[in-house]
């Protein structure tokens, strides 16, 4: 069994990581910090899951958030995808093995990978909404977030969903304030067989080290680690018993990359794109110079006024 | 559990069959997955559905609901063709060798002694032969035609994989592998634990279900031993806390018996308990049944019960028939003979067969009075919800109380578990509202009926009178008080037995345990077994203390253990016939010469020898039972019978239908499908889902989103047959109602093949109902049959026919 993260300290403690732990902070530049804290990640060990969603409810609670009581569409998953107030999921998948004709129900808890290298901030282009702190999470600010959907399309999971109420994005925290205070995420701690441990990478690596060996002792020849370095690896791990095909597990993608496209715009494009808005400010300044401020006349408030339907907000 | 909880992680071997673990007892499950990650442990789940549990399995087999024992006699039946059992466990530790009457004998799907007319047994002739010196005669070479071996050789005979096949469904091949991996658990260092629940115990045969597994525990040498046993897995959290303390018509505390209108004083009373040893040298447990007697009517009627008058045994109600069960009590309701029902935690309009019966009963009752945290259906049974409750209000007399009580998370007390472990917890929260602990109400009603007997007489007021409330506040007594009682203590100073001078407990101390028990007015204890839980040394069901020397998994500091803190029973069994463990490596106790010790409390004096006294020390033989003498109603041995409801008739029996025995209502009878109807094809069953908890959890958002709608789960083949879709909606309808449903069409449930045609599986999960934050749905209970267990008439919820076809929504 492994180690329990013990109770909580009934005094207040002060935070392990902030600010100045920080790798990387969306749009900006930051210095790293000289001294980088202790990588840790998160185990799911696909085979010790029985789907229970005690994640789920813990998610919730401990995020306060209330997702709306759906409906049953034919499958054992509800909500149905992630939303702004499901950071993560049980995705089942009724799958028969070809090789020996058994059914096998892969069941998946979907949820932000914590990627060493992260799409999502990458993509991001406000100043500060994303941030990855030197333990590897990689977290949101919504006050910083203007809820463009950029790191929807940056992330190679499809993790991230936007808000409708707050227009921000949301996703797993990978409790960031639980783990700053010494406990582990919400989910490990209501995990009632210990499909989700919380520890170092390196202990996490270890331990899944232990568990692939007993499922290859049960037959899983291709069980395995799925750390994927497409993304520089994952804060998220799985023990798969098939690693050598983890899109059954619910489009589990088999080698995750940063798309081309937020490499492009924030490569390349990015300082092309800089001389771009430069141009466009001097030529603004220069129009300014020779035609003037610009006026609202009384029509282009009429205008305004229709496209609201007279409501002024 | 005759194991816990935590000893699950000493196994070689998990079945999970007449359950389904990893669902249902999420948590518990923990140990499967630690046993099967630190010891290797493998894990197979017979079901009829491919469930979470079988998620996780190293092997599962399919079977029709309704046929396990046809399963565990073919299982019993290997191991005995291929000599796998544990020879000097079966020889030394069970009554194989004992000679069975001759008169005794099973044909046709029958034991001797059936009467139709009765639908009961002449029990007479399923007895041990007496030999002139009072004790069983045995003959150890189990050569004997008429020893049990004898016996269960030939009855388990036909049970051949090629008929369970045909019985069950289950393929030959993976009824084989099944049995296979099971039998080398007959090695005395392999041992197999059985994981079962509501599976096993919700069919007309359910406790014979629990018997077949038991043998094969038994025959396997798994009984009293570390990772094996009998666990039946508890649903609530104090269901265990219910049967100990006697919540049921028929039982007082500590599984002793009400007495019967056949036993009318007390010498009658005790002729029949108090079992006298059936072989020399027998502990026979229960010949202290009148000491856990006495001490029970002292804590009762303290010093109103006298020698003279036979401790107030005539104050104990007495029954008229075997039990006043719930099937039997809703039948009295609708018959319009009992009229009104007090309900504590219970729902039944949505927990029992038959919802339109049920509805139909509490209709006539002059008053209902429910007590539960939740505005419950039972509670608004006469509300119209449209096609969810069809109720008309207008014609419906029932005056109806809702008393608002705490949940237990606003109780203090002892919550007993699976593994017998009465664990104390605290109140986290103050209770909401005008909510009121249990306590408090009962505590009122008793006063304010005392009071009503106390001003105008009645005709027998003195059980009510006289009853002992020795609360400090008597309008509340506390957890703490109550524990106390239960545990029991000293009504004068106890000397010891064997040296009457030596004064062993003083008056009114705490019982240190239930040997200090009395049969002379001198000891109180409410509960016997749960003697030794609350002690001068305190409270010990709040200890938390989770050392476990040597990982043996006993935890013998956490909390306590009913009986005596014992964390395995009959743990003597774990070595053999000269007290030396079985296995080394699980050493429990041991014999070390002059006395038994090791990390749990020896389930035997502890100066017992071990070749003169046997391990089953509450048995009269001193040794197990493979034939039960006349202990159940329905035989002896557990034999094939299909559900009431059957897609297919008793390959065995033909002309059996149903358990012979099962009581059945007259009306009801009218209301079952045929064998093999046309009418209702297809065979259903009903269970539970993770995500929720009975029909509490339906109240809870969170839950609620969870899994939010009512569904019924059905093949790939049979959707397509029906032109029934994937998350579309189909009507599902018994002799006795209909549903609406969402349709889950799954690889999970496949048709069994039984006797050469398909047999299809609807599966309908139990959770939702008219009230609380899920959507409205219906549960199982409106289609389910009216009928129960022939012993102990646990209703039969898990098999029984339907039809399905697809249909439209709601019109909302």
């Amino acid at each position: 069994m492994f180690p329990p993260i013990p109770n909580p300290a009934t005094k207040p403690v002060p935070p392990k990581f902030g600010e100045q732990d920080l790798i990387r902070r969306s749009a900006s530049r930051v210095t790293p910090p000289a001294q980088r804290q202790t990588e840790i990640a998160k185990l799911i060990d696909v085979s010790k899951c029985i789907g229970c969603k005690a994640c789920q409810s813990a998610c919730i609670e401990w995020n306060d958030t209330r997702p709306e009581i759906g409906v049953n569409t034919g499958v054992y998953d509800n909500p149905h995808d992630l939303t702004p107030n499901m950071f993560t999921l049980m995705r089942f998948t009724e799958w028969v093995n070809p090789e020996t004709e058994n059914l096998e129900w892969l069941i998946r808890k979907d949820g932000c990978m914590h990627c060493a290298d992260p799409g999502c901030l990458k993509a991001c282009p406000a100043p500060g909404a994303i941030v990855q702190y030197s333990n590897g999470i990689v977290d949101f600010v919504h006050q910083n977030c203007i809820g463009c959907g950029y790191c929807v399309k940056g992330c190679p999971f499809n993790i991230p969903r936007i808000s409708p109420v707050d227009h921000t994005a949301y996703k797993c925290t990978l409790c960031s304030d639980r783990i700053a205070v010494g406990q582990g995420p919400a989910c490990a701690k209501a995990c009632p067989t210990q499909a989700i441990v919380f520890g170092t990478k390196d202990e996490m690596k270890h331990w899944a080290d232990l568990r692939i060996e007993d499922l290859k002792s049960r037959g899983f020849q291709n069980a395995g680690l799925y750390d994927p370095p497409g993304v520089g690896g994952t804060h998220v791990m799985y023990v798969l018993h098939h690693a050598d095909q983890p899109e059954i597990y619910a489009n589990l993608p088999k080698n995750p990359t940063i798309s081309p496209i937020v490499e492009l715009w924030k490569g390349v494009a990015k300082y092309a794109g800089l001389g771009v808005m430069g141009f466009a400010v001097a030529f603004g300044f220069l129009h300014h110079l020779v035609m003037g401020p610009n006026r609202v006349t009384e029509a282009d408030e009429a205008n305004a006024e229709n496209l609201t339907g007279g409501n002024p907000s | 559990m005759t194991n816990s909880w935590t000893d699950i992680r000493n196994t070689d071997l998990v079945v999970i069959m007449g359950g389904n673990a990893a669902e249902a007892h999420p948590c518990g499950f923990k140990w499967v997955t630690e046993a099967k990650a630190s010891r290797g442990a493998k894990l197979i789940v017979v079901d009829p559905r491919f469930t979470r549990s079988a998620s996780v399995a190293d092997f599962y087999a399919p079977i029709r609901q309704g046929t396990d024992i046809a399963f565990l006699l073919g299982v019993i039946n290997y191991c005995i063709g291929n000599d796998k059992v544990q020879w000097d466990y079966v020889k030394a530790f069970t009554n194989a060798a004992y000679l069975v009457k001759e008169g005794f004998a099973y044909h046709d799907g029958l034991f001797t002694g059936y009467d139709e007319a009765k639908r009961d047994y002449d029990r007479s002739s399923w007895e041990y032969e007496i030999g002139p010196d009072g004790f069983a005669v045995v003959d150890e070479t189990l050569q004997n035609p008429r020893c049990v071996w004898s016996l269960l050789k030939q009855h388990v005979a036909i049970y051949t994989p090629e008929l369970v096949e045909r019985i069950c469904g289950t393929p030959k091949d993976k009824f084989l592998k099944v049995a296979q991996m099971i039998a080398e658990c007959s090695s005395p260092t392999k041992t197999m634990t059985s994981m079962y629940a509501l599976g096993w115990t919700q069919h007309s045969k359910g406790s014979q279900n629990i018997r077949g597994m038991a043998m094969l525990q038994l025959i396997l040498g798994n009984i009293g031993v570390r990772g094996g046993g009998m666990n039946a897995l508890r649903g609530h959290s104090n269901i265990q806390g219910l049967t100990d303390i006697g919540l049921m018509s028929n039982l007082i505390p500590g599984y002793m018996t009400l007495a019967t209108d056949k036993e009318p004083d007390f010498a009658t009373y005790m002729s029949t308990r108090g079992f006298k040893p059936l072989r020399p040298n027998q502990i026979s447990y229960w010949q202290n049944y009148k000491k856990f007697m006495v001490s029970f009517l002292k804590a009762m009627w303290g010093p109103a019960a006298t020698a003279e008058n036979n401790f107030a045994f005539d104050y104990l109600p007495k029954l008229d028939v075997p039990a006043y069960d719930v099937l039997r009590a809703f039948e009295l309701m609708n018959q319009g003979k009992m009229t009104a029902y007090f309900c504590q935690g219970f729902n039944p309009l949505q927990a029992f067969p038959n919802k339109a019966k049920i509805a139909s009963a509490l209709s006539k009752l002059k008053l209902l009075v429910v007590m539960d945290p939740l505005d419950t259906e039972t509670a608004r049974f006469w509300e119209n919800h449209g096609e969810y409750n069809n109720a008309d209000p207008s014609k419906i007399q029932t005056e109806v109380i809702q008393l608002p009580v705490t949940c237990f998370a606003e109780d203090e007390g002892a919550l007993v578990n699976s593994g017998r472990w009465l664990q104390w917890h605290w109140a986290g929260g103050s209770p909401p509202g005008d909510a009121k602990h249990d306590t408090w109400i009962l505590a009122q009603i008793f006063l304010r009926l005392k009071k009503l007997y106390q001003n105008e007489g009645g005709a027998f007021p003195d059980p009510i009178l006289n009853l002992t409330w020795p609360y400090k506040n008597p309008e509340e007594p506390t957890p703490e008080e109550l524990a106390k009682e239960m545990n029991g203590y000293a009504l004068a100073d106890v000397f010891d037995p064997n040296d009457p001078t030596k004064k062993i407990l003083e008056k009114g101390k705490q019982l240190p345990g239930f040997a200090a028990l009395r049969d002379d007015g001198t000891t109180a204890s409410g509960c016997w077994i749960f003697a030794g839980c609350f002690t001068e040394a305190g409270n010990m069901m709040a200890r938390r203390d989770n050392s476990d020397p040597d990982n043996t998994g006993a935890y013998p500091k956490w909390t306590f253990a009913w009986p005596a803190n014992r964390r395995i029973l009959y743990n003597r069994a774990s070595c053999d016939i000269n007290g030396k463990p079985w296995d080394p490596s699980r050493k429990l106790i041991e014999w070390d010469g002059a006395k038994w010790a090791g990390y749990d409390v020896p389930d035997i004096p502890p100066t017992a020898k071990p070749q003169d006294v046997g391990p089953f020390i509450m048995n009269p033989e001193g040794v197990s039972r493979l034939f039960v003498r006349r202990m159940m109603r329905d035989g002896p041995f557990p034999a094939h019978y299909e559900p009431f409801e059957s897609p297919r008739v008793n390959v065995v029996a033909p002309k059996v239908r149903g358990n012979p025995v099962a009581r059945v209502f007259k009306d009801d009878m009218a209301q079952f499908a045929e064998p093999e109807s046309k009418e209702f094809p297809y065979a259903a069953t009903s269970y539970r889902l993770t995500e929720h908890f009975h029909y509490w959890t339906k109240h809870v958002w969170v839950n609620a989103v969870l899994q939010p709608e009512f569904f019924v789960e059905i093949s790939e083949e049979l959707a397509r047959e029906k032109g029934i879709e994937k998350g579309g909606w189909v009507r599902v309808w018994s002799k006795r109602g209909e549903v609406r449903a969402k349709a889950v069409v799954t690889k999970r449930i496949k048709p069994l093949i039984c006797d050469g045609k398909p047999v299809h599986v609807v599966g309908i999960p139990l959770h939702w109902g008219f009230m609380g934050a899920a959507r409205k749905g219906f549960g199982p209970n409106v289609l389910a049959p009216f009928v129960g267990d022939a012993n102990i008439e646990t209703p039969e919820f898990k098999a029984f026919l339907v039809n399905i076809e697809p249909t439209t929504g709601p019109v909302a």
